[in-house]
């Protein structure tokens, strides 16, 4: 997929992928086998059938393609740039090598012996670009005007639902509830809706437009939106209960984790919720025309391996830092980002000191900080993500000038919900305890999403949110009889 | 239904309904915000956010009619977006407000309270006096403010509590010098069961060195910058007692004997140079750092 050029959009915050037109979507479809058993819809969390939507953008129906993921999906431009296709549907593609660990000895061999017949090149046998076409079709119908199915007023009686979080879980348990003949109501504490796709997100990689028009596609179809409705305070679980037939929580997991060392409330060290959500929701970036102000210095340091400190690293070289490095304490590829991040950020000229972490942050008279005093660490023993955990090396100290730190080591779920709802089970990090089907300990109230799982992907909390709908419409209709 | 409040087509429109200036930089409005005033306890505050473009800002309630669907919020013109409120006029309406945010005061019975406010701070002490004494507590009350003409609610202040004090930094109203001067002579005088301090951070630091010294209790309502207020960000973290504390849902009000004043002055620094340059422009129109950086 053609890019934004480094030199350019290291000065800007428009959309670094620029997507593909019609005739190289067409070009890019023509390269799926068809397989017989597609790994890919297995791949998806979500289940879109993928196949058929490739076959309907070779064939140049385009507007059949995207009605075919809506069946499944109804926020495709936002999973088209965001989803980690590359572990997901992309991952098991049979072109791909990487469907080795999925598949019989049996099935390898026919793969191989197909890929041979047709002489293709390592190059050639990367898979299909699904995650750009899928992204293709949603830019596609919003330049089209095709909108997903409208549901009729009158198919709305079937019951009222009310969901905490306007987030990725939210909206997709919204759509589906909809599209089934129910009420939606999101409440949202912030002033704008999309949740983390919205706070959390930079524009370079999901445009606001994008968050926008699918929330509007959303609204279209009947699902109302509440902002500035802190759900735990304004109005409680109980209360919800009490006005709607179920209660859906998609409150994410906006707690952030500090690591609790010196100096970590020096000015200049920022959580990276804050610093994403000053720039992202808030438009830090055009201060002083807007009013939410941010500082930047020469020297940005961010800790941490995952996407969100990708989006902090490269966020602040475009608010002018000249230096931006990101320390993580595992290796290059233990990094939990999603590769094409880490090679955007590379590309843009971020820099990484692997095997390392921060032991404490040096601050000036004013108490602003200066430096951020480093380990080296090595890997240990394996722990139980199957990685080797990292020990520091005694004596390994060095130290780093920096003039903002971002602290992006994760995310946990907010505890302002369990804490204000009597008999609501959570787990070890606050989580609110779920089953497949989002049903919590109370009855009637059901959870998904990063608010369950911790911090976690777009696509996992939209899959999520999709169950927890269809468990909710069971939940009303079984209360009727 | 509880969430349903629409007027004139439109839900939620957080419109101004009273305004009055109460002393040359200090306004009270009343602004309708049914769902907050249902559930606002003293101690609590709310998020408002002027405009698109316009930052959030906590301000803290001072007030609140659930009948009316009313709350009262008193705040010091002293940055861009407070001075914008203080020029929006009654009939006008904020775009965002939200809360009740933080934790709401603990209210009981326990004995005899002494209330120190300082500057616009007297405005959510006069709401605690009131929540205070309805739950039969005895009220002293020690208000300053650096003149007369500075001093709001001392009518008002005088009406609820059993004892009031007045101190000006310059005698022109009680009695010459702080409040810490005053409640030293009252805490020598009175069995005080707990003091609340809400003003200046120096203020509230001082209030609490007095306490300490006579063995009272006293809880503080600490103002860090905040973005989102529901405990997302870290902005507004605050070390008490050695952990490290959000002052949006942990707070807003601590055990003022735990707080590092010193990190809290010092965080509340952070962006004083765009803080002066906000307004620099606001009053000017245009950015004026153009002729020296050539930004547009």
């Amino acid at each position: 997929m053609k890019k934004q050029d480094v030199s350019r959009r290291i000065k800007n915050f428009e959309e670094v992928a620029l997507g593909l037109d019609e005739t190289e979507a067409v070009l890019e479809a023509k390269r799926c086998l068809e397989c017989q058993r597609p790994w890919c819809v297995r791949g998806c969390p979500v289940g879109v059938d993928i196949p058929r939507f490739i076959r309907a953008i070779r064939d140049g129906r385009f507007e059949d393609g995207i009605r075919i993921i809506w069946e499944k999906n109804s926020l495709p431009a936002v999973c088209g740039r965001v989803c980690p296709h590359e572990v997901q549907c992309e991952g098991v593609c049979s072109l791909a090598r990487g469907c080795s660990k999925f598949m019989t000895a049996k099935g390898r061999a026919r793969v191989e012996a197909f890929l041979e017949q047709f002489n293709l090149t390592q190059k050639r046998r990367r898979p299909v670009s699904i995650g750009a076409l899928e992204r293709f079709l949603a830019d596609y119908a919003a330049e089209h005007g095709i909108t997903p199915y409208t549901a009729g007023s009158d198919m709305k009686g079937k019951g009222k639902v009310a969901l905490v979080g306007s987030g990725p879980a939210s909206l997709a348990a919204a759509g589906e509830l909809v599209r089934r003949g129910y009420h939606a109501t999101i409440f949202e504490a912030l002033h704008a809706p999309g949740g983390v796709l919205r706070y959390g997100i930079p524009n370079f990689r999901l445009p606001e437009e994008i968050i926008e028009r699918e929330i509007r596609q959303l609204k279209d179809m009947g699902v109302e939106f509440r902002q500035d409705v802190v759900i735990g305070r304004t109005l409680t679980v109980d209360e919800l209960l009490s006005d709607f037939d179920a209660v859906f929580i998609g409150s994410g997991a906006g707690a952030p984790v500090l690591m609790g060392i010196e100096g970590e409330n020096l000015n200049g060290v920022y959580s990276a919720n804050e610093f994403l959500t000053r720039v992202n929701l808030m438009e830090a970036y055009r201060f002083p025309e807007t009013d939410t102000p941010i500082n930047i210095g020469k020297r940005v340091v961010t800790i941490g391996g995952g996407n969100v400190a990708m989006d902090s690293a490269r966020v602040a070289l475009r608010l002018g830092a000249e230096e931006s490095i990101i320390l993580y304490r595992r290796r290059r590829e233990e990094m939990p980002a999603r590769r094409e991040e880490i090679e955007n950020a590379e590309e843009e000229g971020v820099e990484f000191k692997f095997l390392t972490t921060p032991t404490r942050y040096i601050g000036d008279d004013e108490g602003c900080v200066r430096a951020v005093e480093c380990i080296r660490m090595e890997p240990g023993e394996v722990d139980d993500s199957g990685r080797q955990r990292p020990v520091p090396v005694a004596g390994s100290e060095f130290t780093i000038e920096a003039d903002t730190v971002i602290v992006a080591i994760g995310q946990r779920p907010n505890p302002l919900i369990p804490t204000t709802t009597q008999g609501l089970e959570t787990g070890k990090i606050r989580n609110i305890i779920a089953d497949e089907s989002g049903r919590t300990s109370i009855k009637g109230v059901f959870a998904g999403g990063d608010a369950t799982t911790g911090a976690a992907t777009v696509i996992l909390a939209m899959g999520a949110g999709v169950r927890a709908a269809r468990a909710i419409a069971e939940y009303i209709e079984g209360c009727k009889d | 239904m509880l969430w349903d409040f629409r007027k004139n087509g439109r839900d939620y429109i957080y419109r101004i309904v009273e305004k009055k200036r109460l002393a040359p930089d200090i306004v009270r409005i009343e602004v309708e915000a049914p769902l907050v005033a249902r559930k606002a306890i003293s101690g609590q505050f709310v998020i408002i956010r002027l405009k698109e473009g316009g930052e959030r800002i906590p301000l803290t309630i001072s007030g609140s009619d659930p009948e009316k669907g009313l709350i009262t919020i008193i705040f010091q013109e002293i940055g861009k977006t407070t001075i914008e409120l203080g020029r929006m006029e009654k009939g006008e309406s904020i775009l965002n407000l939200v809360g009740p945010l933080g934790k709401p005061a603990e209210l009981k019975n326990f004995g005899t309270v002494v209330c120190v406010g300082g500057g616009v701070g007297i405005a959510p002490i006069l709401y605690r006096v009131k929540a205070l004494k309805s739950v039969g507590n005895r009220v002293i009350s020690i208000i300053g403010a650096r003149n007369k003409d500075l001093l709001i609610l001392h009518n008002e202040m005088k009406e609820v509590s059993d004892e009031l004090h007045i101190a000006t930094d310059d005698g022109t109203l009680g009695r010459k010098g702080f409040v810490t001067d005053v409640l030293d002579e009252v805490l020598a005088e009175n069995r005080v069961d707990l003091i609340i301090a809400i003003g200046p951070v120096v203020m509230m630091r001082a209030v609490t060195g007095v306490g300490s010294a006579h063995g009272v209790r006293t809880v503080v309502s600490l103002n860090p910058i905040m973005v989102d207020g529901t405990g997302m960000c870290g902005s507004c973290r605050v070390t008490v007692g050695e952990k490290v504390r959000f002052a949006c849902v942990d707070g807003p009000e601590f055990d003022g004997e735990f707080v590092d004043f010193d990190e809290l002055l010092q965080r509340n620094r952070r962006y004083l140079k765009e803080e002066a340059a906000s307004l620099m422009v606001m009053r000017a129109g245009r950015c004026t750092c153009f002729e020296e950086t050539g930004c547009e």
